[in-house]
């Protein structure tokens, strides 16, 4: 890949998806320092075992609001099992590709939602 | 379109241009043959060589055209290394210099030479107690740039070459942001070796010049021909020198003028920002600074983002050093001059010119203050 970014990248960038804090969520993923650049924070809303809403916020370049965005569209309706099946490579699959050096960024969202579904097994005690 | 990044690189001026066609189109005789239709490229490049030396008050005699600031910086720390290694193989460069100079630098010390990086304070002027005690016996040279190209920070170069002088050390100075915005006079200065970059003042890509005081003993980088008296082989770039020298006699002509109005831009833009964004900060020297160069820390914004941001608005930015996008590490000047790594990545440069108008300045104004608060409204933080 070279250091463009791809039109989907741009447009998720342009317009985020599913931005901004969730009220009440079910579970928070909270990734990433200032220091290293990007964070970001996953909140998701749980019904019957299926995450019905998904939010977003992140500090961080285009690559990383692009794959918050994507992310949280991806697993909207998804149960928390597939949710967890859900890597940075579908992310940057959806997203037509990243940068190399911006490869990083799809993984802050995987982690995202794999600490989110974390939060919300603690706080609601299920099984890991 | 608005351009606010001349430090990476300047448009040619229209001037330039016309002065280099017939070079391109006309008289394309090789400046070393011995024919009538070699004559006009040598004359060429002689006219460039008087305007050139004009500029920093050297003899015509003690320059070498190069590709550019980066062979210029390379052959000047090559070049030096080289030719004294028996006197010594110790260098002396500052933490905040250019990647063409820190690059050759770290191959030197590949070669077994040993480099000492010199700090520098919150201004990222460098403090010149550490680089009097890092002169040693086995010190050939000290290389410091002219101006910062991130911060725009200018360095006490005067005192610099004192002290170079009392221990018998050659200087070198990466003038290639500050060439053609102030005044420098080699003699005065005492500067030993110069580099200058054609593009960053209104001239053509693929360009430079190494100033070589005709005292210094410089062991050659690029090796063939008998060109510019053995000292830089291959043929002259001919149109490329000729514009070379047509900027440089418009930056003598101009530049002081322009340098007025500019600066008034700039603190314009300076404390529009400060007015309109709440929690920013200025880094580098308030006033020993280059009077074209913005470079703002935002705080809780990423400058990538605030850089794409003023792209979809038409307005041209950058973060760092043009060389450094793509890269994620965050600007080795700031961090060199104390700034917190968060700052550091919150930082955008700002660099006006000489065809900056009054209503660039407002656009970002208006524009700037949105981008900041919609991406602090994304933020977590």
């Amino acid at each position: 890949m070279s250091n463009t970014y791809t039109d989907q990248v741009l447009e998720h960038f342009k317009n985020p998806r599913n931005l901004g804090k969730m009220q009440d969520p079910d579970g928070v993923g909270k990734i990433g320092s200032p220091e290293c650049g990007d964070v970001v924070w996953v909140y998701i809303k749980v019904v019957d075992n299926v995450i019905v809403d998904c939010k977003f916020q992140t500090l961080g370049c285009a690559a990383a609001i692009a794959s918050s965005s994507m992310l949280t569209e991806i697993v909207k309706g998804k149960t928390i099992e597939e949710a967890l099946a859900v890597t940075n490579n579908d992310v940057v699959k959806e997203l037509g590709g990243l940068p190399n050096k911006k490869m990083h960024c799809s993984l802050l969202a995987e982690d995202g939602i794999k600490e989110a579904i974390k939060d919300y097994r603690i706080r609601h005690n299920k099984n890991m | 379109m608005i351009y606010l990044d001349y430090n990476a690189t300047t448009p040619l001026d229209g001037r330039v241009l016309d002065k280099m066609m017939p070079y391109l189109r006309d008289y394309y005789g090789n400046p070393s043959a011995i024919y009538k239709i070699a004559k006009k490229p040598k004359e060429a490049i002689a006219w460039a060589c008087d305007n050139i030396a004009e500029l920093i008050s050297s003899s015509p005699a003690e320059l070498i055209f190069t590709s550019g600031g980066t062979e210029s910086n390379n052959t000047a720390l090559f070049g030096v290394a080289f030719s004294h290694k028996d006197k010594g193989k110790h260098i002396i460069i500052s933490k905040i210099e250019h990647s063409a100079i820190l690059e050759p630098a770290k191959f030197l010390e590949e070669l077994g030479f040993k480099v000492t990086y010199i700090d520098v304070d919150n201004y990222g002027v460098i403090e010149l107690n550490r680089l009097r005690d890092s002169i040693c016996e086995d010190t050939v040279l000290v290389s410091v740039m002219y101006a910062n190209n991130e911060v725009g920070t200018v360095q006490p170069i005067k005192e610099i070459s004192d002290i170079c002088r009392q221990h018998g050390v050659y200087f070198h100075v990466d003038a290639v942001a500050a060439v053609g915005k102030l005044d420098i006079n080699v003699k005065e200065l005492g500067i030993d070796l110069l580099s200058i970059s054609a593009h960053k003042f209104y001239g053509p890509k693929g360009v430079g010049v190494l100033y070589v005081g005709e005292a210094v003993a410089l062991s050659s980088f690029i090796r063939g021909g008998h060109q510019q008296d053995g000292r830089r082989a291959g043929t002259e770039n001919v149109a490329g020198i000729v514009g070379l020298g047509q900027a440089a006699k418009i930056a003598l002509e101009e530049s002081a003028r322009d340098s007025k109005r500019i600066v008034g831009l700039r603190d314009k833009l300076e404390e529009g920002i400060k007015k309109k964004i709440s929690d920013v900060k200025v880094n580098g020297h308030p006033l020993k600074r280059l009077y074209n160069t913005c470079n703002i820390y935002i705080n809780h914004v990423e400058s990538e983002s605030v850089l794409m941001n003023l792209d979809l608005e038409e307005i041209c930015a950058s973060a760092g050093s043009a060389c450094a996008t793509g890269n994620t590490n965050p600007s080795h000047v700031l961090l060199a001059m104390g700034i917190s790594s968060v700052a550091a990545r919150g930082s955008i440069r700002f660099s006006l010119g000489k065809f900056t108008k009054d209503q660039d300045i407002d656009r970002v104004l208006d524009v700037l203050p949105g981008i900041v608060k919609k991406l602090r409204q994304m933020s977590p933080l």
